[in-house]
């Protein structure tokens, strides 16, 4: 029912009360929007202008400097050990985004179903997600050990080495090995998600499927696939911003050693910025991840938005 | 107990009541804290000591006993020694932090500008106990002011089975780089490997690095500072013994190696030698009954200590040198540099440097005539260790370039380069190029 107002009257007469304004969808939506964006202005816009300005100087620790235009980008487009750090990032991303999504969604497939102790198995498979990174990674660091390693004792004892596999002294082995670790930690978060997807999925769907002779593999790819894609988009897209900008992980495994070997953006940018003090090139190579990841997040994006209308 | 008095709590009386009748726009309008909460502070970072019997001596005597005495609350906070730069670094940045912040080597000219000059401090020191070492001050003073308070070097000096060196045909400790590649050679056939970090850690790995190249006659720079000088013949030489040493004679998961992980294998008799400060003697020190060598006698007197070998060009050492940078942005600066120099004092420093037990030699020379020294002939090569030390950049001086070179450990990569494979003229030249980006900037 819709109240207006008569001229003349007392009513009318009333001056308007300020509240009203909030009966304007476009005053209202401004009211709501507002705290969100103070927030997004504070602790996203305000820091990545800042990093944009700092990279554009000369600063070091403790100076300010002055502003150089692009001259750390120009350094660090002669610099080998930050080309060593873009290729071993897109690797890292690349691989450890394969080996989560295929072994998450074969995790949720197997929790999908119903078994004894589905709600145990469940808590355990989350684990690895919810110890802190650094904690976890000190296990992993200890287990991988060059002189320790209790995985080469397992190894050695099993016949199946006679000397000792140097897991983080060898560039390659190095970087196996955080990729392992990344994707240990990084399933159970693929897992439950698709998992939350797969649970969406109308039963008798599969169902009917199989009454008109699908099979187990006609109706995992025509059915559940098309129907988890929106999911396992959004999973992705999470995934991936999350490890190219990983450095916990890399940082406690091997300080992006041997040689250089490991470095990934983050870990340079760190070294370069805070551990040595020149914060505008370690800036620099903080935002010259910016343009990859856009591009990235971009592309899934608008995938996943195809998907989404499809 | 304390006393109240009548005069205190008239004053307390009064105290209140100004709050009270101005309430909190008053104490905001003076801009200054209520009386009762001003109460000088100073927040002291250090490392995580090697030898654990310090931390609990400052923290259970000695920072007491400053409070005490000083009328001051001290706040020690021990972190790893790899955390300090990014400490250090978050702190100038973000304005705040502590108000003593420990650095090591040459760091202490990457932060000169936001530091305190402690020059008054450290001169006073200087005098009253026979002067600074030289490769202390180099570290400390740029020549204009002192950045940081001299605190301690820690002496890298190789710590080393003597029986097993023995089995292998040398009485004594290799005077020389092929006499030790000699030795090594025939411990690691036996399962003995020498340990040796070429990680990206602070402390072990440029101190093996830079005075191995020295001993080779190769440099970072000439002496103006500025011509970059490593891609020599005797550095390419350097690095090409160091491919044949590491092969034969190091445990190769040294790569990956922190500063921990050669205490931990020396202790479980992994390892012959390793270029170390005196924490594996003073661990089996500690614990003899745990640490004991495979015949079952304590480790404590299997282990002695000697000075890296001599190369081509001579002997060299690089030492962990310790200082205090007081902070510019500290709100504390007098209470600091009250507490500095309650800390240097004789009484107090020399405590703790006997809680070291010859671990760390201190930054003057009065400390040489310490009983400390004679009281364990294996520890006394570490006494004059700040007599023999080279600073890093050298030839040059060890200013910010130097410094910068140091923390982004282009001299250490250069040999882990060529272990893993890299020809030694093709990692020299690597480092070449990354100091000549330091040096040309």
């Amino acid at each position: 029912m819709t109240v207006t107002a008569v001229p003349g009257t007392a009513a009318a007469r009333r001056p308007v009360p300020r509240l009203r304004k909030l009966e304007d969808e476009r005053w209202l939506a401004l009211v709501l929007l507002a705290p969100t964006a103070i927030l997004l202005g504070l602790f996203i816009a305000y820091p990545f202008v800042e990093g944009v300005l700092l990279a554009l100087s000369d600063a070091r620790v403790g100076d300010p400097g002055h502003f150089v235009g692009l001259a750390n980008f120009a350094k660090l487009w002669n610099d080998n050990i930050f080309w060593t750090a873009v290729w071993n990032t897109f690797w890292y991303t690349g691989v450890t985004t394969v080996f989560k999504l295929g072994l998450g969604l074969w995790l949720a497939m197997l929790l999908n179903r119903h078994f004894r102790g589905k709600a145990l198995v469940r808590a355990f498979i989350l684990l690895p997600f919810i110890i802190p990174t650094v904690l976890s990674t000190f296990a992993w660091k200890w287990m991988f050990d060059p002189t320790f390693s209790v995985i080469n004792w397992t190894l050695h004892q099993l016949d199946f080495i006679t000397q000792r596999i140097n897991w983080l002294g060898d560039p390659n082995l190095a970087m196996a090995s955080i990729i392992v670790v990344n994707i240990w930690r990084g399933v159970p978060f693929f897992a439950i998600s698709l998992l939350a997807g797969l649970q969406t999925i109308s039963p008798e769907l599969n169902e009917a499927a199989a009454i008109d002779g699908a099979r187990p593999w006609a109706r995992f790819w025509l059915i559940t696939w098309p129907l988890l894609l929106p999911v396992t988009m959004v999973v992705m897209l999470f995934s991936v911003i999350q490890t190219f900008a990983d450095f916990q992980l890399v940082y406690v495994m091997t300080g992006g050693g041997p040689a250089n070997a490991t470095h990934l953006f983050a870990t340079y940018a760190y070294q370069i910025g805070i551990g040595t003090g020149l914060l505008s090139q370690g800036a620099a190579v903080s935002l010259a991840m910016f343009p990859f990841l856009f591009v990235i997040v971009v592309i899934q994006l608008l995938y996943i938005r195809r998907v989404e209308v499809r | 107990m304390v006393q109240t008095k009548r005069r205190s709590v008239i004053k307390l009386a009064g105290s209140a009541a100004a709050v009270a009748s101005t309430g909190m726009a008053g104490i905001l309008a003076s801009g200054r804290t209520p009386a009762y909460a001003q109460q000088k502070t100073v927040h002291w970072l250090r490392w995580v000591d090697f030898v654990p019997a310090s931390d609990t001596l400052l923290r259970k005597e000695l920072i007491p006993a400053a409070e005490k005495e000083l009328g001051m609350k001290i706040n020690l906070e021990t972190v790893n020694g790899n955390d300090l730069q990014p400490r250090a670094t978050a702190a100038i940045q973000s304005g705040s932090g502590p108000d003593l912040i420990m650095a090591f080597n040459n760091y202490t000219y990457i932060y000169a500008n936001s530091v305190v000059d402690v020059s008054d401090i450290a001169e006073e020191l200087s005098k009253r106990e026979g002067g600074i070492y030289k490769y202390c001050r180099s570290f400390c003073s740029d020549g204009k002011m002192f950045m940081a308070m001299p605190w301690a070097v820690i002496g890298a000096m190789v710590a080393y089975r003597k029986s097993w060196f023995e089995e292998a045909g040398f009485n004594a400790f290799p005077q020389t780089w092929q006499e030790y590649h000699d030795a090594g050679k025939k411990l690691k056939a036996k399962g003995r490997p020498i340990g040796q970090t070429l990680g990206h850690t602070f402390g072990d790995a440029p101190t093996f690095t830079y005075p191995f190249m020295w001993s080779w006659g190769g440099k970072e720079v000439e002496a103006d500072g500025k011509t970059v000088a490593i891609n020599s013949k005797e550095t390419i030489e350097s690095v090409k013994f160091m491919t044949g040493f590491w092969k034969d004679c190091c445990d190769e998961g040294g790569l990956a190696w922190d500063d921990t992980n050669n205490n931990r294998a020396f202790l479980s008799g992994t390892i012959s030698a390793t270029l170390n400060g005196a924490s594996i003697y003073i661990e089996t020190l500690r614990k003899p009954d745990q640490y004991q060598t495979e015949k079952g006698k304590p480790m404590k007197e299997d282990i002695m200590h000697s000075p890296l070998p001599k190369g081509p060009a001579g002997q060299f050492g690089m030492h962990l040198m310790q200082s205090d940078m007081l902070m510019k942005y500290s709100k504390n600066q007098a209470a600091a540099k009250e507490f500095l120099r309650w800390i240097h004092a004789e009484k107090n420093y020399g405590k703790w440097f006997e809680s070291q037990k010859g671990y760390s030699t201190p930054p003057t020379t009065k400390w040489e005539s310490s009983p400390v020294w004679n009281a364990d002939p294996v520890l006394a090569p570490f006494k004059v260790a700040a007599r023999l030390g080279q600073a890093p950049g050298y030839a040059g001086p060890p200013n910010a370039k130097a410094a910068e070179g140091l923390s982004k450990y282009i001299i250490t990569d250069m040999y882990a380069k060529a272990v893993q494979g890299m020809a030694p003229e093709e990692s020299v030249k690597w480092a070449e190029g990354e100091l000549k980006k330091i040096y040309s900037a």
